[in-house]
């Protein structure tokens, strides 16, 4: 995986969370103050925009890129809490201009372990941690069995899919969803649906080059 | 949903550009979404930076001014405001005599504050940083994000501008925010939500004949549905949960404050709900603001906002001020 095939999970996102916008938006209405998918739109769209008009030779570029734009262009908690994840990955990535599988679990790990430093959420909590964590652990478990990268990336998104679902039913101790106590059990967090569709938009890629 | 706007997207920027038309003792930096003292910082004086998302105004940016905020960052509606705005509107406000920034309690103001932090250490300009989380609605436990910051973060913006304005040092500056905050609690409760432009609906419904009890200042719901009742009941209700907070006796500073969209003639009769209330608990209220100061756009309801005065926390709040929100000695 080189940096055009980063360049084109971020495009990925970029369509997704616009194409989702108003679903997410929906989520954070019913718990929260019903911006999560205007800010990620707006965060990606301008991610976009700083892609096209800078150099990212490799696949850590492109992270730390990502990154650093969604910090200074999103705010709330998703800007910082994703911006660290991009950052985060692109650091354990290196300078290599090719990733492989491993790598790209590494990087994952770091995302995760970026996103909990900061906001000091564990799983059960109903964030975006209950979905990246078991997907970041499906995912590593795959590569280390050797699973084909096709696999993996199953995974991965079975695993994303099975924790943002999961937090349905959990009781929000994070962010603004807690301030509403028993009321947000019933709700999906709009983070860990955002981190689904984000690995998803990562998977989908995977697919679209190998075939 | 109605709204004056010329679209979703251009609302900040519009009423940023309003701002400044109409206040020249602003410096309004469209795009950094900054706004600052028009004549720049005080050499030698700390300089107070506070900021949030749009929506609540006059919170932030209309009280900068004299005696008060030197700088606020404005974020999208009801969304923090991201470090590089910040940092600049922490440089812009640096007399040498180091930084205030007022961090209202939620995780996205908490983290990008928290960054801006870091940033401006760096940059070698000291910061301190005081969390305002007044709101009783909300238990401070393990089990929640904590006491969300509202009212107080009014009287905390004051009260430290006051004194920094005297002249004093970082330290001081900052424990005067922090004892504001402690001394205070507040409450609010909403007939309507209300809609964030780029949503374009509601973010949540209430019945015709339903409030939300314990709301934050994002049109988020609140703890719990309740019937409408006569305001003196639902004044009662906001004032018996900051009663159970803390002791209400002696001077109390009071502010019953419009969500946005509540008039005025409704205020003061929820004021008058209060002061009776007060009077009856043996306390008495010297001072007091009416109106809307922290609002959440069109969301029709009240918060209430109590703090326990001490002599230099009311010289403090007598001290002038001139902001666009609030102007008084000058």
């Amino acid at each position: 995986m080189d940096a055009e095939f980063f360049r084109a999970w971020i495009a990925e996102i970029a369509a997704v969370v616009e194409a989702q916008r108003d679903h997410l938006t929906q989520l954070d209405s019913a718990i929260g103050d019903a911006d999560h998918g205007i800010n990620l739109s707006r965060g990606f769209t301008a991610v976009q925009a700083a892609l096209a008009q800078t150099d990212t030779p490799t696949p850590a570029s492109v992270l730390l890129l990502t990154g650093s734009t969604l910090i200074s262009k999103v705010g709330g908690a998703s800007g910082p809490l994703y911006g660290t994840a991009f950052r985060r990955a692109s650091k354990a990535l290196g300078d290599e201009p090719e990733v492989d599988l491993p790598a790209l679990a590494g990087a994952l790990e770091a995302a995760l372990a970026g996103v909990q430093k900061l906001g000091a959420a564990r799983e059960g909590e109903k964030t975006m941690v209950d979905a990246l964590a078991p997907a970041s652990a499906a995912f590593s478990k795959a590569v280390a069995e050797g699973a084909s990268s096709a696999d993996a990336l199953s995974a991965l998104t079975d695993a994303a899919d099975a924790g943002a679902q999961a937090t349905i039913s959990m009781q929000a101790l994070k962010g603004r969803a807690s301030y509403l106590g028993p009321r947000s059990v019933g709700h999906e967090d709009p983070g860990a649906a955002s981190t689904a569709l984000i690995l998803h938009a990562l998977r989908d890629v995977a697919t679209a080059q190998a075939g | 949903m109605k709204k004056l706007i010329n679209s979703p997207d251009t609302v900040v920027t519009d009423a940023l550009a309003g701002m400044a038309a109409a206040h020249p003792s602003l410096a309004v930096d469209i795009e950094n979404k900054v706004i600052t003292r028009a004549g720049g910082p005080t050499e030698g004086k700390v300089g107070l930076v506070s900021g949030g998302g749009s929506g609540h105004e006059p919170l932030h940016g209309g009280f900068v001014g004299y005696g008060m905020l030197d700088a606020a960052c404005a974020g999208e509606v009801f969304t923090s405001p991201v470090p590089d705005q910040m940092i600049v509107a922490t440089k812009a406000v640096n007399g040498g005599a180091g930084v205030v920034h007022l961090v209202k309690n939620y995780t996205g103001d908490i983290l990008n504050f928290q960054m801006a932090a870091e940033l401006a250490e760096d940059e070698g300009i000291e910061v301190v940083s005081v969390v305002i989380n007044d709101d009783v609605a909300v238990q401070d436990s393990l089990y929640t994000a904590g006491r969300r910051g509202t009212g107080a973060t009014v009287f905390a913006e004051k009260i430290a501008g006051a004194l920094a304005e005297r002249g004093a040092p970082l330290a001081e500056v900052a424990a005067v925010a922090a004892e504001v905050n402690e001394r205070s609690r507040s409450f609010g409760v909403a007939l309507t939500s209300c809609t964030v432009p780029a949503a374009g609906k509601p973010t949540f419904e209430l019945a015709e004949q339903e409030i939300e009890l314990g709301i934050g200042i994002h049109g988020e719901p609140g703890r719990t549905r309740a019937p409408l009742a006569p305001a003196g009941e639902i004044a009662a209700i906001a004032m018996d949960a900051i009663a159970a907070d803390i002791p209400l006796d002696g001077d109390l500073l009071v502010m019953v404050n419009g969500m946005g969209g509540t008039p005025l003639i409704e205020l003061y009769g929820v004021f008058n709900e209060v002061n009776r209330y007060i009077a009856g608990r043996g306390a008495r209220i010297t001072r007091n603001l009416v109106g809307n100061y922290i609002t959440s756009l069109e969301m029709q309801g009240f918060s209430v906002t109590v703090c326990r005065l001490t002599d230099t926390l009311a010289d403090l709040w007598d001290a002038p001020v001139d902001t666009p929100g609030l102007r008084w000695g000058r």
